[in-house]
Formats: C-alpha cells, sequence, structure tokens
C-alpha cells in the first residue's frame, strides 16, 4: 500500500483553478518532491493533504486513512512544516519542542535520536525567544517540531525558500537520513536544483503536473539538442543567439546560455557568433537539467 | 466603507433621538394616608407632566421597599397625614420624597423635577387665593444609597464591562491571532482535539477575569464604600454566569473572523459600544424609544449589571433576580453551543 | 559572466566604513566599496547577514551610525532625501497597488517621481508596448500572474529614469521562465545607462552581474566579479563560492 495516493484533487478559490485535477502516488520511505514556482498550487495541495483544507473533487488516502472520513487519524500520525515559520514566536526553543511533544502525547527523549543532528545546532539556543532566531535556525526547530511524534508521513511546504545555501544543504541531508527511518517525505520547493535530491518528482505549473518521474528519467526524456554557449559579451549574445534561424529557444542559465538546436553545425554557428564581434567563444553540447526539463515542459504546455 | 459612512448617522440619530439623560415617563408611586383636595391637586399636577407616570397607590407603608425592590419604581411620594387639614390650620404640611438610590443621577433627577412641581403647585395656589405661600416642607430620603454616591452604580458598571472587555475580546484576539500568525495550522495537524484547543485559548482568561472581579469587588468595598449588602455567594455565581456569557462571546467572534484586528473591531463595535450605550449603565432604557429597548433585551450585560445592584446594592436574594440569570443561563447555553459548533478545524 | 561597461565612468554609490548599529548589535559593519554607472551589482548574503539594512542606507531610509557615503552624486548622512528623488526602488514584499489598474499604477509612479503630466501618457503607451502587455492595460495587477507582476513592478520603479534602481529579491518564487526575462529587462536598463543594485538568493542570477559582493554577519567578504570569485576558491558556481564563505564563517563561531 502506499503511504499516500491521490487521484484527481480539485480545488478552486472563488473562480481561479488552484488544483486542476492532480494524481500521483507515493510509496512508503519516499522522498517526494513537488517542484515548481510560486502560485503553481504546492501551498493548496499541502494544506488540502494534511487535511487543513477540503478538495472541491477527488479522492486521497494517506497511510491508510482517507482525507475527508479519517482526517483525525490522519492528524495523528503526520508531520507537518508549513511554507511560513509557524511556530510560537514568544516561545523559547525548548518550550516550542516541550509543546509539540506533549500534544502528541510523547516526550522530547523518546524521539530525540530523530532530531538529534538537527537539533543539536540550534541547542546552543535553547533558551532563546523563537522569533529572535535567524531564518536557517527557524527551519530547523520547525523541522525538529514536526519530527518529534515520529510522523508517518512529513509534509514539508518549501521548507528551504529564503534559507542560506549552507542550512539549506544541512536541511536536505537531515531528510536523507529519515529515509533509513522509514519516514515517507513529501516535501515543495521552488528550487531547481534540489529537485535531483528527491527519489521522484512531481514538476507543477498552473495547478497541473506537468510531469512525474525520477530526476534520471526526467532528464532521460529530454529529447532535445541542447548546448551552452559563452562570450566575453552575454547580453549581445543572447540577442545575436535569438535572431539565428535554427536556434529553438535560447535562455541565461548562470554563466552560459542554454539553446535548443536542430542538427546545427557547431562550427558554423561560431562563424555566425564571430561575425557579430563575439570573441572568446565556447561552445559545448551538455546535458540537460532539471531547469531545463521544466522549462521546456512549461513551454509546451 | 458601509460602517465608515452610516455608524456616525446612527451614532447622532442614536444620540440624539434615543439616549438621553432625561427622564420621561418615570414611574412613581404615592402613599397618601390624607387622600384630601391638595394631595390629589398635586398628584394630578405631577402625573400630568411629561416626566411622570403615576404607577401604584401604596395602600401600607411597607410595600414601599417592595415596589423599589420590584425594580419599576423610581421614586415614592409620601404625603404626611391630613394633609390639606395641615396647610389650612398651620400653613405647613410634608411630603417626603423617597427615591431608588443605586441610581444616583436618575434619583437626583426625578427628586429636582418633583421638587420643582411641587413648587410649582405652591405658586399656584398663592396667585390663586392671594394668601401667603404654604410651606410644603420636603424632604427626601434615598433608599439604599443615603449620600448618592456615583459609585454605586459605577462600580456595578466597571465590572460588567471589564468582564466582558476580558472575556469576548481578548479571548476573541488571542484566538484571532494564532490564526494570523499560523500557530493554529500547525496545532490543527496533531491529535488535540478542537475542545481542548478551545479550553487551552479560554482557561487564562476565565483566571484573569476572577482575580479581576474579585479586584474590583474589593476595591469598591474597601476603598469606595459600596456595600455588598447581599450574598457574596451568589454575586459569585452570577458573575461567573455573566463570565461564561462572554467567553462564549469571544469564541463566536473569534470564529467568524481571520485577523486580530478584525477580531478587535468586531468586539469593540459589536460587543463594547453597544454595551456601554444600551446596557442601562449611563442611559436609562427606559426612556429609550421601543426599538432601542427591545435590543437592550439582547446585552448580556444590561441583565447583568441590573442583577448585580439587586444583589449588591439591595442586598436581594436569589428570589428577585432569578429572571436576570434565567436570561443569563439561557444565553449562555445557546451561546457556548453555537460558538463550539462554528469553531473551525479546518483552514477556510 | 558579464556584461560589458562602457569604460571611464564614474563611480555612483560610494560607501566608506558604512555601518548601522542598533543598540549593541552591529547590522552592517563599516562596509566599503563602490559600485560604477551602468554596471549590475549583485549583493548577496544569507538571511540576516546585513543586506536590508545596509540597502536601506543607500537608499535614504536609514541614517548610518557612522560612515560616509554618497548614491547618485548626493550625500548619505547630509542629503537623503534628494538620494530619494534619484533612485528606484523595488522589493519582493510590495511593489504595486493590487487593486489598482496596469496603467493606474504606472500612472501614479509617474506622478510621484514628477514626469511632467503631459508626458506620463505617452510613456506609458511606449512603455507597455515594449513589455507587450499593451492589451492588458486595464487589467488589474492582482489578476496578472506573478511573472508580469514582477515586470511591471521593475518597469514602474525605473519609469521616471532614475540613475540606480534598488531590486531587493525580486525574482523570488518566480517560475524559471519568468525569471529570465526579468533578467532580461535588467540588461535593457542596464544598456540605457541604469545602474542596477540587486540582491538575491539565486546564486546563478549572480552570476549575471558585473560584480558581486558577499556579506556575511555584517562585513563584506568578498568582492569581485563572478569569474575572479569562482577562480580564487576553485570551484565551479557561485553557489560553491557561497557555501566556502559561509563554511569559514561558521568555523569563526
Amino acid at each position: 500500500m502506499s503511504a499516500i495516493s491521490v487521484q484527481n484533487i480539485k480545488r478552486s478559490y472563488g473562480g481561479a483553478e488552484a488544483l486542476k485535477g492532480v494524481s500521483f502516488q507515493v510509496e512508503k520511505g519516499e522522498i517526494f518532491g513537488i517542484i515548481g514556482p510560486d502560485g503553481a498550487g504546492k501551498t493548496t495541495l499541502f494544506r488540502i493533504l494534511t487535511t487543513l483544507l477540503l478538495a472541491d473533487s477527488g479522492v486521497a488516502i494517506v497511510d491508510g486513512s482517507d482525507l475527508v472520513e479519517d482526517y483525525k487519524a490522519i492528524r495523528k500520525k503526520v508531520g507537518y512544516m508549513p511554507g511560513r515559520f509557524s511556530l510560537y514566536q514568544d516561545l523559547s526553543v525548548e518550550e516550542n519542542l516541550q509543546v509539540f511533544a506533549s500534544v502528541f502525547n510523547t516526550t522530547i527523549e523518546e524521539n530525540y535520536h530523530l532530531i538529534k543532528d538537527i537539533y543539536q545546532q540550534i541547542e546552543p539556543f535553547k533558551t532563546r525567544r523563537a522569533g529572535a532566531l535567524s531564518g536557517g535556525m527557524k527551519q530547523k526547530l520547525a523541522l525538529s517540531c514536526a519530527l518529534i511524534h515520529k510522523p508517518v508521513v512529513l509534509f514539508l511546504d518549501e521548507p528551504t525558500t529564503g534559507v542560506d545555501p549552507v542550512s539549506r544543504k544541512e536541511l536536505w541531508a537531515m531528510l536523507k537520513k529519515l529515509k533509513n527511518e522509514g519516514i515517507t517525505i513529501l516535501v515543495s520547493t521552488p528550487y531547481m536544483d534540489e529537485a535531483s535530491l528527491c527519489d521522484r518528482i512531481a514538476l507543477i505549473q498552473d495547478g497541473a503536473f506537468l510531469k512525474i518521474d525520477t530526476p534520471e528519467n526526467i532528464v532521460k526524456a529530454y529529447d532535445e539538442n541542447l548546448w551552452a554557449i559563452k562570450s566575453t559579451a552575454m547580453s549581445e549574445l543572447l540577442k545575436d543567439l535569438r535572431t539565428h534561424p535554427e536556434v529553438k529557444t535560447s535562455f541565461a542559465f548562470g554563466d552560459t546560455i542554454h539553446i535548443t538546436v536542430g542538427n546545427t553545425d557547431p562550427d558554423k554557428l561560431k562563424v555566425f557568433l564571430e561575425e557579430k564581434g563575439h570573441k572568446n567563444i565556447g561552445i559545448r553540447q551538455i546535458k540537460a537539467g532539471i531547469e531545463d526539463c521544466f522549462m521546456q515542459l512549461s513551454q509546451a504546455s | 466603507m458601509i460602517i465608515l459612512l452610516v455608524l456616525p448617522v446612527l451614532m447622532i440619530l442614536m444620540f440624539g433621538f434615543a439616549i438621553s439623560t432625561e427622564i420621561k415617563n418615570a414611574r412613581f408611586a404615592v402613599y397618601d394616608p390624607s387622600h384630601d383636595l391638595a394631595t390629589q391637586k398635586i398628584i394630578d399636577k405631577i402625573n400630568s407632566s411629561e416626566y411622570f407616570t403615576l404607577d401604584t397607590y401604596i395602600i401600607d407603608p411597607s410595600q414601599i421597599e417592595t415596589v423599589f425592590q420590584k425594580g419599576e419604581i423610581g421614586l415614592v411620594v409620601e404625603f404626611s397625614e391630613n394633609f390639606y387639614k395641615n396647610i389650612v390650620q398651620t400653613g405647613e404640611a410634608q411630603i417626603l420624597l423617597i427615591a431608588d438610590g443605586t441610581d444616583p443621577n436618575t434619583a437626583s433627577t426625578l427628586v429636582n423635577y418633583v421638587s420643582r412641581l411641587i413648587a410649582a403647585y405652591q405658586l399656584e395656589q398663592m396667585v390663586l387665593t392671594g394668601k401667603l405661600p404654604y410651606q410644603i416642607d420636603v424632604k427626601v430620603k434615598l433608599l439604599y444609597n443615603p449620600t448618592l454616591k456615583g459609585a454605586y452604580t459605577t462600580v456595578p458598571g466597571v465590572m460588567g464591562l471589564i468582564l466582558m472587555l476580558i472575556c469576548a475580546m481578548m479571548t476573541s484576539v488571542s484566538i484571532a491571532r494564532e490564526k494570523e500568525l499560523g500557530t493554529m495550522e500547525v496545532i490543527l495537524v496533531s491529535p488535540m482535539p478542537p475542545l481542548l484547543i478551545i479550553l487551552s485559548k479560554v482557561i487564562p482568561y476565565f483566571t484573569i477575569s476572577i482575580i479581576n472581579y474579585l479586584t474590583i469587588l474589593a476595591l469598591g468595598v474597601y476603598v469606595l464604600d459600596v456595600p455588598v449588602e447581599g450574598s457574596f455567594i451568589l454575586l459569585s455565581l452570577l458573575s461567573l454566569l455573566f463570565i461564561f456569557v462572554s467567553l462564549a462571546l469571544g469564541l463566536l467572534i473569534s470564529s467568524l473572523v481571520r485577523t486580530q484586528m478584525a477580531a478587535l473591531l468586531g468586539s469593540v463595535m459589536g460587543l463594547m459600544l453597544p454595551a456601554v450605550l444600551l446596557s442601562g449603565l449611563m442611559f436609562p432604557i427606559e426612556n429609550m424609544p421601543l426599538f432601542l429597548q427591545v435590543i437592550a433585551q439582547f446585552i448580556p450585560a444590561k441583565w447583568f449589571i441590573a442583577a448585580v445592584k439587586e444583589v449588591m446594592i439591595m442586598g436581594l436574594g436569589v428570589g428577585s433576580i432569578l429572571r436576570e440569570m434565567a436570561v443569563l443561563g439561557i444565553m449562555a447555553i445557546v451561546l457556548i453551543t453555537l460558538s463550539l459548533r462554528k469553531f473551525k478545524t479546518r483552514l477556510e | 559572466m558579464f556584461h560589458a561597461i562602457k569604460p571611464g565612468i564614474m563611480n555612483v554609490i560610494e560607501a566608506r566604513d558604512l555601518t548601522k548599529r542598533f543598540g549593541h548589535f552591529t547590522a552592517v559593519d563599516a562596509i566599503t566599496f563602490n559600485v560604477k554607472k551602468g554596471e549590475i551589482f549583485g549583493f548577496l548574503g544569507a538571511n540576516g547577514a546585513g543586506k536590508t539594512t545596509a540597502m536601506r542606507m543607500l537608499c535614504g531610509l536609514s541614517k548610518p551610525t557612522s560612515g560616509a557615503g554618497q548614491v547618485a552624486g548626493f550625500d548619505i548622512n547630509k542629503n537623503p532625501e534628494r538620494i530619494k528623488e534619484n533612485i528606484g526602488y523595488m522589493s519582493q514584499k510590495f511593489a504595486l497597488y493590487e487593486d489598482l489598474k496596469v496603467w493606474e499604477n504606472l500612472r501614479l509612479f509617474g506622478g510621484i517621481y514628477g514626469i511632467p503630466e503631459k508626458e506620463i501618457g505617452n510613456r506609458i503607451d511606449e512603455l507597455l508596448t515594449t513589455l507587450g502587455f499593451k492589451s492588458e492595460k486595464n487589467m488589474m495587477v492582482k489578476s496578472l500572474p506573478l511573472g508580469w507582476k514582477q515586470k511591471l513592478a521593475f518597469s514602474a520603479a525605473i519609469f521616471h529614469e532614475p540613475k540606480i534602481v534598488f531590486l531587493d529579491e525580486p525574482t523570488g518564487g518566480v517560475d524559471p521562465a519568468a525569471r529570465r526575462q526579468f533578467w532580461e529587462l535588467i540588461y535593457d536598463a542596464s544598456d540605457r545607462g541604469i545602474t542596477v543594485f540587486v540582491t538575491t538568493h539565486y546564486m546563478d542570477e549572480a552570476e549575471y552581474c558585473n560584480r558581486v559582493s558577499i556579506m556575511v554577519d555584517g562585513r563584506i567578504d568578498a568582492l569581485d566579479s563572478p569569474a575572479n570569485l569562482k577562480e580564487k576558491y576553485h570551484v565551479q558556481t557561485m553557489d560553491e563560492v557561497f557555501f566556502q564563505l559561509a563554511r569559514k564563517a561558521k568555523a569563526k563561531v
């Protein structure tokens, strides 16, 4: 039996369709990522699956309990970290943890081993008010509170948004460790590079899933010719590439520009660019990353 | 938007027309052992003024207190025996005005009006008969509050307001804050039954309001010299009932709003303002137009303050406040049921 | 990667030992740097490192505790009001009035920054045509998709052709395609001579800048072009540069 099973969940707010009928399954112990930008419907999906919102239609089962009929059972066994910091700001780190432990009828000691790695980083500040913590520390505390009762499924809504890169890495390392405890994790993020850290991902845009698969398969399924190009004048490079008849799409990607082409000869392209005045031109074929795939899929839809 | 434009209009109409500290059609009773022409004339004069309406003729002087306790009479006019005879023979007679001191403002107003009417009668007689003016000696006796202390009416009033403030407003703001900051979201996704969540929010303010009740009472008794004539236990039970009503109101408001600001506004506009204006605390309800009087019946503070005055200042027992307690009891049950049902276990 | 700057140009931002203290806490610790006209300057750092506080001082919104600087030719300490007249500002949290229409927002900002009444109408049409939403002129901003809002907000921020525009995390949460389109707008602005001072969390966006500075605990720990920084730390991406710096900072604590 899957840990999470979702069938055709739809949800609208007023006239706007936030979720247009999403379906997917998550197996026990998987890290499943929901990847997509703001407004795609991630938070709505999470709130529905944690029983905080009712879907307009569709069914979902979390750890064998129905979302609507058995919502009380679900609330007892899941951990939830909402998109914005939602702990008691005026209580200390330790007090917050104690509140959640007792609300879930357990103690801090009982499952300490689960949160040890993360909590040890904020333990020196355990008497500090939660509101006075930095962004990264707040998320670590929130994660600890969500884990303190050893949930069966962990729902993390954008746990790394706005967090510094170092804390982000640490959080993901934690999540990987939790897999070994058999905890299923559903996590959402707008950062494409975090997609490769998940077992499987669903790319979401405008309330619909573009694709569901492992990151490797999604990349393998990318069927365009992808090149990375650089020169000494990147802004002009972008404009010039767009005028080239054989270049299908061109987008800036950090220090190179990724273009998709048909069967073009790279040397011909180099000449074309040299004629435009570019120097130090670098052209190489590359494998697609998740972001390339996302952009291709979202442009197509 | 509508509130901002319509509310001032409502307020000016209310203050201008409906709510006034003037007395109109105040009910009075008469104890007239003389039953003669002069007393009849005076009684008629008082009755025919727009300020007073004759309610009862008291037969037995022991009934005087009872008449006040029933709560509808504001003034008793007691004539001395052989009134007319005395005026004619000695040129002097006495009238005793007995007023209900639990509302000192009203009492002084009533006394003043009647005194003036009696003086006017004297003047008329002088003009008519050309004789030397009679001496009608008007004495005033104030029941329950002989020195007309304002505190007698303010202490019950303040108690009602504070309890409502702490229980209704603070509870609603506290729950709304959790909704606004997002902590409610996380607590809902937990084994905690909603009833427990509610209790956890309500109990602190319950405790604080009990302390407030005792503090106000103590200050009232020892610093302001307001007596507790009746049973302290009865008073406390009454206050407890009112606290429950207020807590339920706070809960109800919290389930209707999404932000602390809205909870605050709702509590102030929807509870405090009507309580101050229509509970009888500042303006006598009897003088308001009918529709406002009807609305006043739905204000819990009205029933509470009235009952508190009866127990604290008049020293009455359970029997007299049965009606108030029943009303508050029904309000409590209805409001608690309603607010529990409306408490949202989901986010929408 | 960089975008070519015309040579021989002066500094539009100069900061010397700029410091801001709140009680005992030093949010910005004597930072010193310059930004040249037409540059795209990336201002990076973790949350709480002091970026927002520093930006506020540069925008004339907050008085430095000590130190000096000039922005667009005006002294930070003596003439903050003049600074405000000559800069544009866009933040992620607020940019446009959601309950006004597209053109109404532009007219509002135009009016605030003193664009003459007669010109505003034409400038609005020009701008909307360039952005490609002429037909959405009368739409309520709240019904625009996020990516469009960002573009519109940016255009409103530079509507009055300021010397510098300050962007505070302008692309947070926006989808990848819209983010890139946004950066293309930034390039256009830079081409027109507007200096762009931008803070961001996306390390790949750091690559689009001519130079970046990285703030750690109130101090600037790195200031150079992305290419030079990557060489210095022997890494391939700006993400890794940041990681190295942040690890060093943690080790010190």
